[in-house]
């Protein structure tokens, strides 16, 4: 069984509503939170797969009703309490702050720059070979799920599990989140954007010639044959 | 190990109303020497006016000028688009594709909101929405209704679900009787939209 998050084909949303692009952020606390998000990543006590699961571990009543910015929000208050980084009187202010040894790692103002044009690429030399080239079939994995940790992060959404596609190219080796996410390690392996028909997915498609592209993990598939 | 919470969320520890919620974890970790409120601001003003989709749609117009241009960036896109200067943080593997007459690209995360920070910025509130990401892998023609485009009968849609760090960018069909414009003037037909495939370009 997947979670709240993983909502690909899901039906009843209603309309998708466009907006002007000059709307970058909608009201001051939306913006306060990216920045406090991505402030406290820089204390290095989680990683990219961490604190996305962090998001996808609240309850799917919270999920469901929080506006995206509360997501971002419920996803470090667990993570900051579950790293030890606050503790829950801190967060409840029923403690005075005391001060963190984390301290000298917080931003300065004057690296904002130079840290958010670092980036942090997530490829990685693998001793793991591809196993597929371009063309090859295959089958997604039939369950999506984190297949070392029950409940555990994965990026296999659940509309393609089991699906047969294409392999259109090869990404090169990544880190796997369903590992890096708990705590195993980066466990590098080939990662390819594998096409599906849209008629493999849904039952009812738009239009028989329409795609759609997934970026998986070898563990992700198999071969057909 | 799953994680899940047996006892009350730490959020649930924070002030119901989300704007005095961060305030709380905000002054918290201002207090604690984790964050410091001016490189909040910083952050901020960076993503409110540096990074946005001018930096892609100066990509796109490249593309329609230079045919170089173009065959190198769908190639590796990820170095060319360094070589402009764009790069960082949610834009470390970037892929471009280009639409076709017979061929339509649009761009979904499902799973959460993965989009091409250094090239289109923060994402529209539309595609992280709940009925963006349910919709546009089930029903991309009537999500493209929804931005008033109609696609061609014979065009097929390929949707890009991004499930790993690959960043995607869409490059529009140049419109017609854009031939004598240059670089800066094509820029202006280049909406945010139409690098996530749910416009196409502007007409002159």
């Amino acid at each position: 069984m997947t979670r709240v998050h993983d909502m690909g084909g899901r039906f009843g949303d209603g309309a998708v509503v466009p907006e002007p692009e000059h709307e970058v952020f909608h009201e001051d606390w939306h913006k306060r939170t990216l920045a406090v998000v991505l402030a406290c990543g820089a204390l290095g006590k989680w990683n990219l797969d961490t604190s996305r699961h962090a998001r996808e571990r609240l309850k799917p009543t919270d999920y469901a009703r929080f506006f995206y910015y509360e997501k971002w929000m419920g996803g470090l208050a667990t993570l900051l309490v579950e790293t030890g980084v606050v503790t829950r009187d801190e967060l409840a202010g029923n403690a005075e702050p005391a001060p963190s040894d984390l301290a000298e790692k917080a931003w300065k103002p004057t690296e904002i720059a130079k840290v958010l044009s670092k980036g942090g690429p997530v490829d990685r030399p693998s001793n793991v070979a591809p196993m597929f080239a371009p063309g090859d079939t295959v089958i997604a994995r039939p369950h999506a799920e984190n297949m070392k940790v029950s409940g555990g992060h994965t990026r296999l959404p659940a509309y393609a599990a089991g699906a047969r596609g294409t392999i259109l190219r090869l990404h090169g080796s990544h880190i796997l989140p369903d590992a890096h996410a708990h705590g195993l390690g980066e466990a590098p392996e080939p990662l390819y954007a594998v096409v599906f028909p849209a008629s493999e997915l849904w039952a009812h498609p738009e239009h028989p010639r329409d795609e759609v592209v997934l970026d998986m993990w070898q563990s992700y598939l198999k071969p057909t044959s | 190990m799953p994680h899940d919470h047996s006892h009350d969320d730490p959020h649930a520890l924070l002030p119901s109303d989300p704007a005095l919620r961060v305030k709380a974890l905000e002054t918290l970790l201002t207090k604690k020497g984790l964050i410091d409120p001016a490189a909040l601001d910083e952050i901020i003003d960076t993503y409110e006016n540096k990074i946005g989709p001018r930096n892609g749609a100066r990509v796109v117009a490249k593309t329609w000028i230079d045919p170089e241009f173009r065959k190198a960036l769908l190639e590796d896109a990820t170095s060319v688009v360094a070589d402009l200067g764009y790069y960082g943080r949610q834009g470390e593997h970037m892929v471009a594709v280009e639409n076709t007459d017979a061929v339509h690209n649009m761009v979904v995360c499902t799973l959460c909101s993965c989009y091409p920070w250094p090239l289109l910025g923060i994402p529209p509130g539309w595609y992280k929405s709940d009925a963006y990401r349910a919709r546009a892998v089930r029903e991309p023609r009537k999500v493209l209704a929804d931005f008033g485009v109609t696609l061609p009968e014979d065009t097929a849609v390929r949707v890009w679900d991004s499930t790993a760090e690959m960043r995607y960018l869409v490059i529009p069909q140049r419109p017609a009787g854009t031939e004598d414009m240059d670089e800066e003037a094509l820029m202006n037909l280049v909406s945010r939209d139409s690098m996530i495939g749910t416009a196409l370009a502007g007409t002159p």
